[in-house]
């Protein structure tokens, strides 16, 4: 376990701010507490500082997880977001996508955003941003990247995709193998 | 809610009741009945007596209530609670017999001391089971008591009604009398003499005037209550034996050898084993009436056992291990609970939800489910039927419940975690007790979650992120090692690993896959993991800190009690507290002569059987101090 080196935190603060903006900021200065990011096993963990403190006493070998894990740095040093950072992106996430209920159970299983699931969308969404998927009773499921502009989805017909996938709620079932 | 609502099993309290009392409501009822044939008996030479002398109750036999003997003035008032309850008509009757029976006392009373002596045997002749005792005492007056035999058979033509009369309603009779005896116990004196003016006024005055008489009287008195030393003594040897006789037809016999081994040879049938095990049920439960003559009752126990193990498919090592907890019938509702799967339970994540919420998401799902039954836990639903795989609702993916069995609830109450405290989970995975546990300290303060397992660890750190926690340390030591690792937590949990024997309805393959080397080496492992736990602790006075939860899934008493009987000797530094859950059955204090510290009936058992959830064992300790003080 170890802080981020100076070109990690570049790389993982430009990954963040396609889907929460500057709201970066808000999640170092939070009022109930000091919390930091700390790289253990290539992934990347949002700690509270003093439990990072006391579990610096856990071997390498023998530390697992601490706080809450966001994503991973690739072979490549490409990050990766993990729908366990889901709850901080919903949080502060700049846009928003809500699914009608008959579009929730087949974004759960991995599959894009049709337009003809989408209920209501953020309306100055761009091109190709990071945008967080909720269902219309603001449960967060997942994230991804739009495919069109808002005003453009709007001349779309109702198969076109609106979202393309990246990450769900159902990885915790699908892939708890290779997400942890 | 739906119609399978209704359904819900709650903690059954007669059920418990029963568990309390140690019998069935069966064995009760047979009890009682037993009473009642008793009393009935000793019932006829009551009332004969009465009238003629009042010493004649004394020696009365009143079987089973051999305590109250040891007071006379208690026995005599029970007598008199029996008249008093008595109708009128029998009081009549009484009074319409008390000449016949005067002249016949006079003559008696002149007789001295040995004629009590007889007339004791003229009681006891309607009472099989006293004759052989009394008989050896001199019968002088033979004559006299055929005599007054007729007269009995007149009384007993009535009593044939009365008899009916007590059997129909045996029940409210005995409990009748048990409060009214109380109530009359001091009166004794008083009614004595009330007796005595009233029905042999003419016979006893006479003596009494007399300091001859008074002499005589008091070494009446005496004898009497030597009598009824010996009756008591004598009623204890023979228990219960003092039952009406059983059609030798409908006796149940073991079965023979040869009908044994063609059994062996494939003939063997599930109804009839399932029958004879009823019935051997039946015959333990009243061995003295219903034994077979030259069986024993370990004749009995071995068929039995391989009668169990054919039906439910146990070895025969687990059979033995659990027919030493329970009562046979209480074994047979255990093995049956353990055929039923349980209610899936799932609790509610108040991390990110309230339970009012998510059951009205889940009902529009179609799902059919209420609240845990009782008020024990705010967290609880359990699930009647859903049309969609309870584990892949969108609501359980974005981390609203965990699906978590309901007795796993208990150790964490136990616990009692607060918030902003240090809390260690030594035996995690799958976390579905840690992040309860974190839930409840609302993601403040630290829970060190451990696990032995690696691969076991993926799940647990699945669980712990789909929830929200965000205040675990996830670790992978050997939980013996622990205290070298970290100390200083305010609150450790150790759900121990076990042999399983708790939750076999949902594991059967623990029926078959656990020996004796499997518990040895469970024990052991049980035991040190207790003492690091305990030594991870820190004691803290000041506050309600300090604590640990010691938890297991299992049943066995060597995996329960004896690892925390042994705790409490090695650690003097800890002491055993009220785990703060109301129900469950108090732990053992002592088992098969091992003899166990007393504040073990603080730790709590859970049944399938009687609370409708896994079976579970919760010791809660209190560490009083960090120093381990050693023994010079």
């Amino acid at each position: 376990m170890r802080p981020l080196t100076e070109e990690e935190t570049k790389i993982f603060f430009t990954k963040l701010s396609n889907y929460i903006g500057k709201n970066i900021a808000l999640l170092i200065d939070r009022p109930d507490g000091l919390y930091c990011f700390r790289l253990h096993k290539d992934r990347v963990y949002y700690v509270r500082e003093d439990i990072m403190k006391v579990a610096i006493s856990i071997g390498k070998k023998n530390l697992i997880s601490l706080g809450i894990c966001f994503g991973k740095f690739t072979k490549t040093l490409k990050f990766r977001l993990h729908v366990t950072s889901l709850p901080y992106l919903a949080q502060y996430a700049k846009y928003k996508v809500w699914l009608k209920s008959n579009g929730v159970m087949t974004f759960l299983y991995g599959n894009h955003v049709l337009k003809a699931h989408v209920g209501k969308m953020s309306e100055d969404a761009p091109e190709h941003k990071g945008i967080v998927v909720m269902s219309l009773d603001d449960v967060p499921l997942g994230f991804g990247a739009t495919a069109k502009s808002t005003p453009e989805t709007r001349k779309m017909d109702p198969t076109g995709i609106v979202v393309y996938h990246q990450s769900d709620a159902g990885e915790y079932l699908r892939d708890e193998d290779t997400l942890f | 809610m739906g119609r399978r609502a209704k359904n819900k099993q709650d903690i059954p309290l007669p059920l418990e009741f029963e568990r309390n009392s140690g019998k069935t409501t069966a064995g009760l009822r047979n009890k009682l009945k037993f009473l009642t044939n008793k009393k009935s008996d000793s019932k006829k030479p009551n009332h004969k007596s009465d009238p003629e002398h009042n010493k004649r109750k004394v020696v009365d036999p009143t079987p089973q209530i051999t305590k109250k003997l040891k007071q006379s003035g208690k026995f005599e008032s029970w007598d008199d609670v029996e008249l008093a309850s008595d109708d009128n008509e029998e009081q009549e009757m009484l009074d319409g017999s008390e000449g016949e029976y005067s002249s016949e006392e006079i003559s008696k009373k002149s007789d001295d001391d040995s004629d009590s002596e007889v007339e004791e045997n003229d009681d006891s002749e309607s009472d099989n089971e006293e004759e052989e005792q009394v008989e050896e005492e001199p019968t002088t007056l033979v004559e006299e008591h055929e005599e007054e035999e007729s007269d009995v058979e007149e009384e007993e033509e009535n009593e044939g009604e009365k008899k009916i009369l007590f059997g129909s309603d045996s029940e409210e009779e005995v409990e009748e009398n048990d409060s009214e005896d109380s109530a009359a116990g001091d009166s004794f004196d008083g009614s004595d003499e009330d007796a005595r003016d009233s029905y042999g006024s003419d016979s006893e005055s006479d003596e009494e005037t007399t300091f001859g008489g008074m002499e005589k009287q008091s070494k009446k008195l005496l004898k009497q209550q030597k009598i009824l030393e010996e009756e008591s003594a004598l009623e204890l040897a023979e228990g219960g034996e003092n039952v009406p006789e059983l059609d030798e037809n409908e006796l149940f016999e073991l079965p023979s050898e040869d009908q044994l081994v063609m059994e062996e040879q494939g003939m063997k049938d599930m109804k009839t084993v399932q029958m004879r095990i009823q019935e051997i049920n039946n015959v333990l439960n009243n061995f003295a009436r219903l034994k077979q003559p030259g069986k024993t009752r370990l004749d009995y126990i071995n068929q039995l056992k391989s009668d169990l193990q054919f039906v439910y498919g146990y070895n025969e090592f687990l059979i033995s291990k659990l027919i030493e907890i329970f009562t046979i019938s209480e074994l047979l509702e255990f093995l049956e609970a353990n055929e039923v799967p349980r209610p899936i339970t799932i609790r509610v994540n108040t991390i990110k939800t309230k339970r009012k919420h998510l059951a009205q998401a889940l009902i529009k799902r179609g799902v059919n489910l209420d609240v845990i039954s009782g008020k024990w836990s705010k967290v609880g639903l359990t699930i009647y039927e859903s049309p969609v795989p309870i584990g892949a609702t969108p609501e359980y993916m974005s981390g609203m419940y965990m699906i978590q069995s309901a007795s796993s609830f208990l150790p964490v109450l136990a616990l009692n975690p607060q918030p902003n405290e240090k809390v260690l989970d030594m035996s995690a995975a799958p976390g579905g007790k840690s992040t309860y546990v974190a839930a409840l300290m609302q993601n403040t303060g630290i829970v060190f979650v451990n696990d032995a397992n690696k691969d076991r660890t993926r799940a647990l750190v699945a669980n712990i992120h789909r929830l929200g926690v965000t205040n675990t340390v996830v670790s992978n030591y050997d939980g013996r090692e622990f205290p070298k690792v970290m100390g200083g937590f305010d609150r450790v949990l150790l759900d121990a690993p076990c042999s399983g024997t708790g939750v076999i309805s949902k594991d059967p393959s623990v029926k078959t896959n656990k020996s004796e080397d499997d518990f040895t080496m469970l024990t052991q492992l049980q035991k040190e993991l207790l003492l690091s736990a305990i030594d991870s602790a820190t004691a803290n006075n000041t506050s309600d800190s300090g604590i640990i939860v010691y938890s297991t899934c299992s049943i066995t008493v060597d995996e329960d009690e004896a690892v925390v009987n042994y705790a409490l000797t090695k650690r003097p530094n800890v002491k055993l507290v009220d785990t703060g859950i109301a129900f469950g059955k108090n732990g053992f204090t002592s088992f098969r002569g091992k003899h166990f510290h007393p504040s073990l009936n603080l730790t709590k058992r859970f049944y399938p059987h009687t609370n409708n959830m896994d079976g579970f064992f919760v010791a809660k300790f209190k560490k009083i101090s960090n120093k381990i003080p050693t023994k010079n």
